[in-house]
């Protein structure tokens, strides 16, 4: 492993954007504060990456030199960051679909909604590098807070009331998650991954702290039946707030959940991997049913967020291995999330265009669509393919290696519910592109080419990663298994 | 003997709880809420957790009552997000509510006994930060980047707030409080109460290196005070969008950082506190961000602005 200081400035130079806006309030416009921060985060996760793939080595940093169980480590994994460059990609795309000021927006929606990315930005770099269960828990607290007030952003009854529900499901998955996080304190009084690797016994009290733990992680993530409030907040919330949610914020959870049964405790095929397969799997079904059922663009592609979400823990019982990372379901899965946030970051940033455009986003009234908007509509489009999960693009090649390793696995049921969630998505999002390629001419406002660039540029980021080849991606198993930190190297 | 100041300690929680939940009046479940708090703070003295008493007390029973009863004050007729749960609903949520505590129960009885702790782990380098508390030394040094986050949060917090408010209200500041004007009462206690909590608070802020207090005790009394005294009438409430206040919320994270910073050049690691000079730096950290709390805590409880109206 190699000691680099870059995984704590990636958590830290968000938040001192969110100082200097909080500083520069009455005098300089927030997209201008942020802007140097944005550019500061992409560079830095960026580089992390390049140093984390040209020494195949993890970068850690113990900080104040404290070594856990007493102290905290961060520690930027082949996981680490290839979830930060996406979230880097993400946000950088958002932040440029975002930047619009001549517009109108009021100065509190403009201020919040730079402030609230910012915060984002750091909550999730922390997740992805944090080491150590409590830690996760502050990472937690930041996301949570953060997206609720970026869901009540507009400021309507119906968005504040999808705030309001988001905060309690939030709220009670915060409070299972610290309740396990306080058994496994009593039961071994160590909170450290790697520490807890070694000691970790599949005991009652251990069993039913990670079952507490994983509950409420569900309940962030929006797992079926835990799903009710994602609907109505990610289409509720502004476009550029929706794509940060559905693509990154959800996937935090998920994140520290995986590590939970992959770090912290593995468990060879067990009950619990088998019951959040179930779970995945129905989400798949029912999602994509009621995704159909739309009338409004911006739901549709919530719903599609929950479905996609339930493929996720499909990877659970697909990693038989005694090593996982080196499993083709453990690719497979990580790669679903990630041409899943490109793909749908773009989806919802090309639907708060259309709506800019039209002034409505109505699935059945999108007509003449494809002709004034061409660019977005490419977009909205690449990412549907990515959602189907056909050749050539991400969601093929994670659905492609999910499929097989449930074939040599011989769970015939996954098998069969990843081929029907990509019929149904394909109905989805077929439904909303054959209305958007009918004639029509409707007024259409101007929208700035570059901001549709953004958009396809996200969208090409999900086709792009269909080019990865069909094996174990070697970047995804660097640092692991986790090893203790011994001494300050 | 313990077990007699335990039962007698449990009692006023459970009938407490109860009456909370039972009672029809808001006002009074609110004021049965700050007596059940209380009782909570004196039931972790009892379990030598006097650190966790004082937050208990402060934050559980005193910040979240006030915000309670600010609610209250202001919400004219109730909103409800649904239909009112019915008798099944209530019964069935009743017997699960047992249900987990029963098992939480026996989760608790199945952990090893003697509990297995860092408490040693974390006494040892005491000496080397100049501080005696070992709480202190887990909040600000063994898992300071915690701390940082965890105020950062109250940050977010006060973002989130702030953007619940209305477009026109913008950078203004908060509701007055009691609309028709502060009782003489109200004054007298405000005028009588915050010297002495002033002083009570910097003796809880300077204590909490060796003994249990600190600066997030000391700041969440010096909120309740700031508060009391915007409720007589006595001092203005911060202006959300005005330059000091952007100033104080922004300082105890960049003083942090800063702190930080300079870790990596004198002690060799970031967050590390370089031995001679660790604790006049843990102290001043600790100012910087009690700044910020308090300002923090104040906003949060005061509510979004509103449009300045001048008062």
């Amino acid at each position: 492993m190699m000691v680099s200081l870059l995984p704590v400035w990636a958590v830290l130079t968000p938040v001192l954007g969110l100082c200097a806006l909080l500083l520069c309030e009455r005098w300089i416009r927030p997209e201008r504060v942020a802007a140097p921060f944005v550019g500061l985060s992409l560079y830095l996760s960026l580089s992390m990456t390049y140093q984390v793939m040209t020494s195949q080595a993890p970068l850690v940093y113990a900080l104040g030199g404290w070594l856990p169980p007493l102290g905290l480590t961060l520690r930027a994994d082949g996981v680490g960051v290839f979830l930060m460059t996406l979230t880097a990609l993400v946000m950088t795309g958002v932040a440029v679909c975002a930047w619009t000021p001549s517009e109108g927006a009021s100065s509190r929606g403009r201020f919040s909604f730079w402030a609230l990315l910012l915060a984002l930005w750091s909550a999730l770099n922390l997740a992805f590098t944090a080491q150590d269960l409590f830690n996760f828990f502050v990472a937690l607290e930041m996301l949570s807070f953060a997206a609720v007030a970026l869901v009540a952003l507009d400021g309507t009854r119906g968005a504040l009331v999808a705030a309001l529900r988001y905060l309690l499901f939030a709220l009670a998955g915060s409070i299972l998650y610290l309740l396990g996080v306080g058994l496994i304190y009593g039961r071994y009084a160590v909170l450290d991954l790697a520490g807890l690797r070694e000691i970790a016994q599949p005991d009652t009290v251990t069993l039913a702290a990670l079952a507490l733990m994983t509950v409420g992680l569900m309940a962030k993530t929006a797992l079926f039946p835990l799903h009710l409030w994602l609907p109505p907040a990610h289409a509720g919330a502004p476009a550029p707030a929706s794509a940060m949610l559905s693509a990154l914020v959800v996937k935090a959870p998920f994140l520290i959940i995986l590590r939970l049964w992959v770090d912290l405790l593995p468990l060879p095929a067990a009950a619990p991997q088998q019951i959040m397969a179930g779970l995945g799997a129905a989400a798949i079904l029912v999602c994509s049913v009621i995704a159909l059922r739309q009338q409004r663009l911006k739901l549709m592609i919530a719903y599609s967020t929950l479905a996609q979400v339930g493929y996720l823990f499909l990877m659970f019982p697909l990693m038989p291995g005694p090593a996982p990372w080196q499993d083709i379901g453990w690719t497979g899965g990580l790669l679903q999330l990630a041409s899943h946030g490109f793909a749908k970051a773009a989806m919802f940033l090309a639907a708060g265009l259309i709506y800019e455009a039209l002034g409505h986003d109505r699935v059945a009234e999108l007509g003449g669509l494809a002709r004034r908007q061409p660019v977005t509509l490419a977009a909205f489009a690449i990412a549907g393919l990515s959602l189907m999960g056909l050749p050539p693009s991400g969601g093929f090649i994670a659905k492609l290696l999910l499929l097989t390793a449930a074939v040599e696995a011989g769970a015939w049921w996954i098998a069969a519910v990843i081929l029907a969630g990509g019929i149904l998505a394909a109905f989805y999002v077929f439904r909303a592109l054959g209305h958007a390629l009918a004639d029509g001419d409707p007024p259409v406002a101007p929208v700035a080419l570059y901001r549709q660039g953004a958009v396809l540029a996200l969208a090409l980021c999900a086709l792009a990663i269909g080019f990865v080849p069909l094996r174990p991606f070697a970047l995804l198993a660097i640092g692991r298994p986790l090893e203790a930190l011994e001494a300050l190297p | 003997m313990t077990e007699l100041l335990a039962l007698t300690l449990a009692l006023p929680l459970l009938a407490g709880a109860l009456f909370i939940v039972a009672t029809a009046s808001t006002r009074a479940a609110l004021f049965g809420f700050f007596a059940f708090g209380l009782f909570l703070a004196l039931a972790w003295v009892a379990l030598d957790a006097v650190d966790v008493a004082l937050t208990e007390a402060a934050i559980g029973g005193g910040a979240t009552g006030l915000l309670l009863l600010r609610l209250n004050g202001r919400m004219r007729h109730p909103v409800s997000l649904g239909e009112p749960a019915g008798p099944r609903l209530k019964i069935a949520a009743g017997l699960l509510a047992a249900l987990v505590t029963l098992a939480l129960g026996a989760l608790l009885l199945a952990l090893p006994e003697p509990a297995p702790s860092l408490a040693a782990a974390t006494v040892e380098p005491l000496p080397t930060l100049g501080i005696g508390n070992p709480v202190a030394a887990v909040l600000i040094a063994y898992r300071a980047l915690d701390t940082l986050l965890e105020i950062v949060v109250l940050l977010i917090a006060v973002v989130g707030l702030r953007a619940l408010g209305t477009d026109r209200g913008w950078g203004g500041r908060p509701v007055p409080w009691p609309e028709g004007g502060p009782s003489p009462a109200l004054v007298f206690l405000a005028r009588l109460l915050i010297p002495a909590g002033l002083v009570f608070a910097a003796y809880l802020f300077w204590v909490g290196a060796d003994a249990p207090g600190g600066k997030f005790q000391a700041s969440t009394l010096l909120a309740a005070l700031w508060l009391l005294a915007i409720m007589a009438g006595l001092a203005p409430a911060p202006s959300s969008g005005g330059r000091w206040t952007g100033r104080a919320l922004a300082i105890g994270p960049l003083a942090f950082i800063a702190a930080g910073a300079i870790g990596i050049a004198a002690a060799g690691s970031f967050l590390a506190w370089p031995e001679p000079v660790a604790k006049p730096m843990i102290i001043a950290v600790e100012l910087a961000l009690a700044v910020s709390i308090v300002v923090a805590l104040v906003l949060l409880v005061a509510g979004p602005p509103e449009r300045e109206t001048g008062r």
